[in-house]
């Protein structure tokens, strides 16, 4: 199962990505407000 | 002129690269199934495989996949991402030379692989037939896809990015990802290369892939367009916003580790199987909270379905993958995988997910696009919308029970032993039994097919009756951003 030592470093490195990019999303106020985002979208265009 | 400051200065949407995609969804939608429905009849009277090589079902296959998937699905991907992200970021495509590229290169694939899987040319892993000089097109072409899609993102006028971007975003990174490790191959002719796995390992990486097509390609793409077009033809915003975020991290994470529940009592080594079985059980939770999340959009609004044929669509779309979603965990259980595993089972759950959630939440959002892509206020005959829906649901339902049955049936005439231990049926038998249930699945499809073919005179009409307007985008006030 040498095939493991690509993907379980691969996966880590992975999960870390999508914590560095769900740390910026809270940094950066994407998750404020939410409530009125939904509905943002009705109103534009 | 930097790029960034050309696309930002633009006071229109690009729609051009939206309206060829969207056109291209249907057409290729047309085709997928018309080669699904031929080998279809092919399973069910072998000598429609006519002696000739292009035309065997062996070579057919991959054909149909491939055209469903990625010809159908994909262009529906790309036309529905690039309109959602511009209207949802109000700005231009950062580039429209990037982005016609990606239209010009993705058809290119696509008249590549009807030229060569016909042939005989493939890599044999599925949904990766492709050889190699074409699977690099792929890679070029996705590298520009994603410089457009997350450029444009980075140029929004908006500071929140909408969540139907962050599913069309995973799925883009997800796909980069999966497609660059698992075609990795060592050529040794132009149209041959050796994989660089071997044996259960390149298994493991192909069904890594192949479950991940599934939950990236065909679930959190498509699931970025739910986001979008389910509130803006209900008129409604989602139901919960929050919730949206919560199931998206948490589908993106489970998915990953799905992929060992397609080999299940094979030379995988057992400790990856149950940690497939595992997380494709959890993976339940966070795709019904995208089911419940669109479905439960309508909260109030119940009423419009009675009228509305599009929402309709749309809303079906979401009851199959709530069914699908259920069905594939529970068939990820070892012990139902023992008796559905090599069964028509299998083909019955893709089906279910592929005509029912996919085929149908891509049909709706069509319906609504083009129309507005043409300046019209709908589409040309709303009739032909209606005659659809009721096709292309009865034809789900056909297809599907009859694989249900055709499955289950199979699994226990291949585990039947008699007392003396021999087995009671050989494999012939369970062929033969298996006859009249392709002959409905055939007529399911057709069904599908024809409501697909009507789509494509609809759009016709309507793109034809009407004129391709330039959408002005928005001034954002500063509030809002």
């Amino acid at each position: 199962m040498e095939i493991l030592y690509l993907l379980i470093p691969l996966s880590v490195v992975v999960v870390l990505g999508i914590i560095v990019i769900f740390w910026w999303a809270l940094q950066s106020g994407q998750l404020d407000n939410i409530e009125r985002e939904g509905e943002r979208i009705l109103r534009a265009d | 002129m930097s790029l960034t400051m050309k696309a930002s200065q633009a006071t229109a949407y690009n729609d051009t690269v939206v309206r060829q995609f969207a056109i291209m969804t249907v057409v290729y939608g047309v085709v997928g199934m018309l080669v699904g429905v031929i080998i279809a009849a092919q399973l069910t009277w072998p000598e429609l495989n006519l002696g000739i090589e292009y035309l065997t079902y062996g070579r057919l296959r991959p054909l149909h996949t491939n055209a469903v998937i990625f010809a159908f699905g994909g262009c529906g991907l790309f036309a529905t991402s690039y309109y959602v992200v511009q209207r949802t970021c109000q700005t231009r495509l950062i580039s429209d030379k990037l982005a016609a590229f990606t239209f010009w290169g993705w058809n290119l694939v696509i008249v590549l692989a009807v030229v060569t899987l016909p042939l005989g040319l493939t890599a044999g892993k599925e949904y990766a037939e492709l050889i190699w000089p074409i699977d690099i097109l792929i890679a070029v072409v996705w590298v520009a896809y994603a410089i457009v899609f997350f450029g444009t993102v980075g140029i929004r006028k908006v500071r929140h990015i909408y969540v139907g971007n962050w599913f069309y975003g995973a799925f883009i990174l997800a796909v980069a990802l999966l497609h660059i490790v698992n075609s990795m191959a060592l050529p040794t002719s132009l149209t041959h290369a050796y994989s660089a796995y071997a044996g259960v390992q390149d298994a493991m990486v192909q069904w890594w892939y192949g479950h991940n097509a599934v939950g990236f390609f065909l679930t959190a793409g498509f699931l970025g367009m739910m986001y979008y077009f389910i509130p803006k033809q209900a008129g409604r915003p989602v139901y919960s916003y929050r919730l949206s975020i919560v199931h998206f991290w948490a589908l993106i994470f489970t998915y990953m580790w799905a992929g060992p529940h397609h080999l299940h009592y094979t030379a995988l080594p057992d400790w990856t199987q149950s940690v497939g079985m595992t997380f494709s059980l959890i993976l339940l939770a966070p795709s019904w909270g995208g089911m419940i999340n669109g479905i439960m959009t309508l909260s109030g609004a119940w009423h419009k379905l009675r009228d509305d044929p599009i929402l309709r669509f749309l809303i079906v779309s979401l009851s199959f993958y709530g069914m699908s979603t259920f069905e594939g965990p529970m068939m990820s259980i070892k012990t139902v995988n023992a008796l559905s595993h090599y069964t028509d089972w299998t083909v019955g759950h893709v089906h279910s997910g592929a005509l029912g959630w996919v085929g149908l939440i891509t049909m709706g959002s069509m319906y609504y696009l083009i129309p507005r892509l043409f300046g019209q206020k709908q589409m040309h005959s709303m009739r032909a919308v209606e005659i659809h829906f009721w096709t292309a649901t009865i034809g789900i339902v056909l297809y599907i029970a009859a694989m249900w049955i055709a499955g289950v049936m199979q699994g226990l005439m291949w585990r039947s032993v008699n007392p003396d231990g021999s087995l009671t049926y050989t494999f012939v038998e369970s062929v033969k039994a298996t006859f009249p249930f392709y002959v409905i699945r055939l007529l399911g499809g057709l069904l599908y097919l024809g409501g697909m073919v009507l789509m494509l005179w609809n759009v016709l009409m309507t793109a034809f009756k009407g004129q391709a307007t330039e959408v002005r985008i928005p001034a954002v006030a500063a509030a809002h951003a």
